[in-house]
């Protein structure tokens, strides 16, 4: 350790003070470090494309990238097409999001807390989720339509397998010596479930619901895709197909807000109800 | 080797008014035919201190359970104050290894959580008096508000100790309460538990892995033996209350501890 501290002993037996360093990249804050790696990516990504060592239809420069940001935004903030577009598809992602969580919710305490649904339900949910569920997007395109309820529908397909996952897993969170109490304190079946079961696996939940914001939002851009309609999806196929590519950046970029304001809507919900959990947070970085 | 004072079985009745009798109690699990516990007969007292010690699996969990009315005899009488135990009661107090209090509920709302579960939350709010005398009992007055999070593993098993407490129960199930305590702790909070039970003039049930608890602990050891479980042996511990943890020098406290663990030896190597 003689390469990293210090060992100074005083004159006359005095104290070993003993100064641990750490290494100069643990040092620099956050945001010093998150602009660094932004302008060294940026940077990279100028250079590259400057001298021309990839064709500007595959990947444009960032101030191309710029110039169509500021167009996507100007059009956003002025209440444009876009801003239709990206309100569709917000509302797309909603309503996915809401049904992901009452059909998840439902079907996770069904295999959860009964027998019945474990051993009924479990293998066919688990069969299901196995498939790769975009494949279903024509079915509910026919069932559904063109218009925005074929894409709410695969958006929430996709976001529910992720929520009975996690209810169900959460429902078995309660230790052996926590059901115990509840018995012996003569609590019925619904009493454990809610006070007990329901409570001690929100955590549990709430890494389901992070896991479906994202799954739902993959799922209405893929409708969207598919489906053609008036979302921030088809704007996106119709300027790649125009082979716009700063644009599709621009927009790919905004569209991430949402998905992100989406993803910290849970986050913030997690900390204001599973207050108690202060350890079981995922990551660093939330 | 002469003992001075031969170390009793309980064989005479003290006369005391039984709390909790079993009798003939047997426990067969159906699914593998395995004889958990085989004509088990107990009786304790008002005011006693009772232990079951015994090696892993020698049913003393079962008999626990049983007690608790948590999981039915096959057959036997299992009678507490009076009444028979077919399910789980409220004049059972029980403590489990874990502190188990709830996360999201504070000290003192953990406290009557018994009283919310059975009677709603209304009688709980109107049992927060009693749980606060029951915080000062074991000396966290000052953390009623507090969540479990923020308690140390001892102060959180002191709030489990109210949470069995606040429906007075007439008998105390204490499944190896304080196993998961470090010694020092452990040590601390045996004397607490005694001194709490000889204040209410508590009758109490341990389950214990460690002779030297069960001993400075109890009135009373039964020492399990193991398939099928039974009660070997009753031995009766007559060091003065209350106990000081001074006493585990005495040579009495050696001669019981031995005598027990040649008793569980016995049986282990048979």
């Amino acid at each position: 350790m003689t390469d990293n501290s210090q060992a100074v002993a005083m004159e006359g037996g005095g104290d070993t003070v003993w100064v641990e360093h750490e290494a100069f990249i643990d040092r620099i804050p956050r945001s010093v470090a998150m602009i660094f790696l932004f302008v060294a990516v940026v940077g990279l990504w100028d250079i590259v494309t400057r001298l021309g060592w990839v064709s500007a239809i595959i990947l444009p420069t960032p101030a191309e990238t710029l110039d169509d940001l500021i167009f996507v935004g100007a059009n956003l903030s002025s209440g444009g097409y876009m801003l239709e577009a990206l309100w569709t598809t917000t509302l797309t992602v909603f309503y996915g999001f809401v049904i992901a969580l009452a059909i998840g919710f439902s079907l996770g305490v069904l295999v959860g807390e009964t027998k019945f649904g474990e051993r009924a339900v479990l293998p066919y949910l688990v069969a299901i989720d196995t498939m790769p569920k975009v494949a279903f997007a024509p079915l509910f395109i026919a069932w559904l339509g063109f218009d925005i309820s074929s894409k709410v529908a695969l958006a929430a397909f996709i976001a529910t397998f992720p929520i009975v996952v996690a209810t169900a897993a959460g429902l078995h969170a309660a230790s052996e010596n926590e059901r115990m109490l509840f018995k012996s304190m003569g609590a019925s079946r619904m009493q454990t479930l809610i006070r007990l079961k329901l409570l001690t696996g929100l955590p549990y939940i709430f890494t389901g619901l992070k896991i479906a914001s994202v799954g739902v939002m993959a799922g209405a851009i893929t409708g969207e895709f598919l489906g053609g309609g008036r979302g921030f999806g088809a704007l996106i196929r119709q300027s790649a197909s125009q082979l716009d590519t700063p644009r599709v950046f621009a927009l790919i970029l905004y569209l991430s807000l949402l998905g992100l304001a989406l993803y910290f809507t849970v986050v913030w919900a997690e900390r204001r109800f599973v207050f108690w959990n202060k350890s079981g947070r995922p990551g660093g970085v939330m | 080797m002469v003992e001075p004072q031969p170390i009793r079985s309980a064989t005479i009745t003290p006369p005391m008014r039984p709390v909790y009798e079993i009798e003939r109690l047997s426990k067969t699990y159906a699914r593998n035919r395995l004889v958990a516990l085989d004509n088990v007969n107990l009786t304790i007292n008002k005011g006693e201190f009772v232990s079951v010690i015994g090696s892993s699996g020698c049913g003393k969990s079962t008999l626990l359970k049983i007690m608790a009315g948590l999981m039915p005899p096959t057959t036997g009488r299992v009678v507490l104050e009076g009444r028979p135990v077919v399910g789980p009661r409220p004049d059972i107090g029980m403590m489990f290894q874990q502190a188990t209090l709830l996360p999201w509920k504070t000290a003192v709302e953990n406290i009557v959580l018994p009283i919310e579960i059975r009677e709603g939350r209304g009688a709980a709010k109107q049992a927060y008096d009693k749980a606060m005398d029951l915080l000062e009992l074991v000396g966290l007055k000052d953390f009623a508000n507090v969540y479990p999070g923020e308690l140390s593993g001892g102060m959180a098993q002191r709030v489990s100790i109210c949470r069995m407490l606040v429906s007075d129960p007439a008998m105390l199930l204490l499944d190896e309460p304080f196993s998961a305590l470090d010694e020092l702790t452990r040590d601390f909070m045996n004397m607490e538990l005694q001194r709490i039970c000889l204040e209410r003039g508590a009758t109490a049930f341990l389950v214990t892995h460690s002779l030297a608890e069960a001993v400075i602990m109890s009135d009373r050891i039964l020492v399990m033996k193991a398939r099928p479980g039974q009660i070997s042996e009753d031995v009766v511990v007559d060091l003065p209350r209350p106990r000081t943890l001074e006493m585990i020098n005495t040579e009495r406290f050696g001669e019981l501890v031995g005598h027990i663990r040649d008793l569980l030896g016995k049986d282990a190597h048979e």
